[in-house]
């Protein structure tokens, strides 16, 4: 029995690590989506995220101050994203992709260059300060929900910015509107509520959400470069903000999930269970597609969760 | 005078066609051997293609000016890989490497379309007139490698991160394991596959798990060096694969088998050169030095050394070679007699654990 616990609380201490990068960038693309406008650049952003912070902590020792960089770099692609979709009104799939794709390369191109001389310019291979683990006291000894105190200060974070996160959606004037933008750009906009700054902002604030995440992939999952450090985790997170039904409560549920795919799989083969690992994982994938055909057979659930209405659509004020 | 003017200009232009397609037979630069390298990840995956590159840098120092090399990183195992290909033969490249097992069809059908252009691919087993193949008994220096772990291990847990079940995955950690249990008959390998050669997050967690397992050394057979490290924070030792991983991680990757593709490359581009190249399939071994064993890194004990030393003579010296019997299988079924040994066709098609090993194949 103890051996399990000993297990379960394994599998949910890296479940929450594994989920911490996921759960930052979903939160960041539910607040977009919310706005109406759809990036899908993440894959791109979470690499610059992670690059630019773990070359900034690498030259200061400052991980913080890596963070904030990559924070600004997710603010800055974002911007770009939301300069071509709010105001050039280009098609959201296309801008979002070509952020993916520049973003990916240049990472690549910046982690084979911002590194030192001596190093032949790589960043990879260095080892630089990072966050670790901070053991709360007593807490982190309970058995399996002491997984949740055995984590490092930015998932610590996530725990506070999840409640905010749902709160300042459902229960402000501020969320409302931004609610009201994604659904029904005219209406908000009659109503007083500037669409075209509502959209910008949220798209910038999706960026460093992202950031954020992939900071936490370079500082503290997997510390240090590697390319393509993401593999391909900015992509399940548009699946995740589809699970979580734009909610950001439900956020954490899917990063679970898809965090906590691989600790389970790998300590069952391990234990020498004989569960092909390909079954598991495609059983986020699968969930999601539930979710969506639940979604779209039962109109009325749709209604009260489904996507934001406008979702994807350029708005103009003189359009009829 | 309409039609005259006509005449000159379709004249010109036809000349212009031409001119660039004439240019190169002039060029000075036709002297130099032209080779080009398409990698599957990028050199800064410190492992695989990174040892690939440096055997492209070794390439270019050994032969100097007689030598212009180019690569290409990230190229799929798709149709992209053809048109890359493709792109380098027209281009005037005289002799193509293509490193990854997934580029041998694409290959394959390039190559019969430049019969002039070599082209040379890595891991796989198809060949033509001017195509060839190449790989090294990476199992030899990981038998070397195994018995490092098997005389190390404490609680005689070990793990290993697998990449895919095929046959040069299998091999690997049944040399392995052979190494681990001639060292210390009671250690046990326990094997995890990631389903992917390139995902450092997921190579971590894979080995995060064994060592949540108990598992106090950890070997691999994936691209990156994340599994090394994930070891290193727990404080628990390594044997690193592809590159000499010590050297990014720190002393506590023991050692490691590495690949010296350079050797090969410049055997290579040398045969070119002096238009002796054949189409062969070359399967290089230790005595060749395109695989052999890291350094050791200072934690290794003298008499693990001295181990280590003895079986590599008999393997160098073509006395002994990993697969010869007896060698018992996984359900503890003699699988290769005692004064047999395994022939090269069936390392190749490896498909079964030895003894020793914890996992299964199928998964």
């Amino acid at each position: 029995m103890t051996e399990f616990l000993r297990l379960l609380t394994s599998v949910l201490t890296i479940t929450l690590q594994a989920g911490t990068s996921l759960t930052y960038a979903t939160l960041g693309e539910i607040y977009t989506e919310r706005s109406g406008i759809l990036n899908l650049g993440l894959e791109g952003m979470m690499l610059m995220g992670a690059v630019t912070a773990f070359a900034t902590t690498y030259y200061t020792d400052l991980p913080w101050l890596g963070v904030l960089v990559a924070i600004i770099v997710g603010a800055a692609m974002a911007a770009i994203h939301a300069f071509l979709s709010v105001t050039m009104r280009a098609n959201q799939v296309v801008s979002g992709l070509s952020i993916t794709l520049f973003g990916g390369g240049l990472a690549s191109f910046l982690g084979q260059r911002l590194g030192p001389e001596a190093h032949s310019g790589r960043l990879a291979g260095l080892v630089a300060e990072r966050f670790r683990p901070i053991l709360i006291p007593f807490l982190s000894e309970v058995p399996v929900l002491g997984a949740l105190f055995r984590q490092d200060i930015l998932t610590y974070l996530m725990y506070l910015l999840i409640p905010l996160a749902w709160y300042y959606m459902y229960k402000t004037r501020n969320g409302l509107n931004l609610r009201a933008v994604g659904e029904a750009p005219r209406t908000a906009d009659a109503m007083g509520i500037d669409v075209i700054k509502t959209r910008y902002l949220y798209t910038i604030f999706g960026g460093m959400l992202t950031g954020l995440g992939g900071a936490h992939l370079s500082l503290a999952y997997a510390p240090g470069w590697t390319e393509n450090i993401t593999g391909g985790r900015g992509w399940i997170v548009i699946a995740l903000v589809i699970f979580s039904m734009w909610n950001p409560a439900r956020a954490i549920l899917g990063a679970i999930l898809f965090g906590g795919i691989n600790a389970v799989q790998f300590r069952l083969q391990t234990a020498g269970a004989r569960i092909p690992a390909s079954y598991l994982n495609m059983l986020p994938y699968l969930l999601t597609i539930v979710v969506l055909v639940v979604m779209t057979w039962w109109e009325s659930l749709s209604h009260l969760v489904g996507a934001p209405a406008a979702l994807g659509q350029a708005y103009m004020r003189e359009d009829k | 005078m309409k039609q005259r003017a006509w005449i000159y200009i379709s004249i010109v232009l036809v000349l212009a066609l031409l001119m660039p397609a004439c240019g190169p037979a002039d060029d000075p630069e036709d002297d130099v051997l032209k080779a080009a390298f398409i990698y599957i990840s990028p050199p800064g995956d410190l492992g695989w293609t990174y040892e690939h590159d440096r055997g492209r840098l070794f390439l270019e120092a050994q032969l100097g000016d007689q030598v212009q090399t180019t690569f290409i990183e990230n190229i799929g195992e798709g149709p992209d890989a053809s048109r890359v290909m493709r792109q380098y033969a027209q281009e005037g490249y005289d002799l193509v490497f293509a490193t990854s097992f997934g580029y041998m069809d694409h290959m394959y059908e390039v190559a019969q379309e430049f019969p002039d252009v070599f082209f040379e691919h890595c891991s796989g087993f198809k060949t033509r007139d001017n195509m060839a193949t190449y790989f090294g008994r990476m199992y030899q220096p990981r038998y070397l490698s195994g018995l490092v772990a098997g005389s190390m291990t404490e609680n005689n847990h070990i793990g290993y991160v697998a990449a895919f079940p095929i046959p040069e995955v299998v091999r690997g950690i049944n040399a392995f394991t052979l190494g681990v249990r001639k060292a210390n008959p009671d250690a046990q390998v326990y094997v995890v596959w990631t389903s992917t050669w390139y995902d450092p997050v997921v190579e971590r967690e894979a080995a995060v798990a064994l060592l949540d397992g108990g598992a106090d050394i950890i070997a691999q057979h994936q691209d990156t060096t994340e599994p090394q490290k994930a070891a290193q924070e727990r404080g628990m030792l390594s044997i690193g694969y592809n590159s000499d991983m010590r050297g990014f991680v720190g002393d506590t990757v023991l050692t490691g088998p590495v690949w010296n593709w350079g050797v090969y490359y410049t055997d290579v581009a040398q045969d070119v050169l002096n238009d002796t190249w054949t189409s062969s399939q070359y399967w290089g071994s230790m005595t060749d030095g395109i695989v052999d064993l890291a350094d050791f890194s200072p934690k290794v004990p003298q008499d693990v050394r001295d181990l280590v030393a003895a079986e590599r003579a008999l393997i160098v010296n073509g006395e002994w070679d990993v697969f010869c019997g007896p060698i018992t299988d996984q359900a503890g079924n003699l699988a290769v007699a005692e004064g047999e040994c395994m022939s090269d066709g069936d390392m190749l098609g490896i498909q079964f654990f030895v003894e020793g090993v914890v996992g299964n194949i199928q998964d």
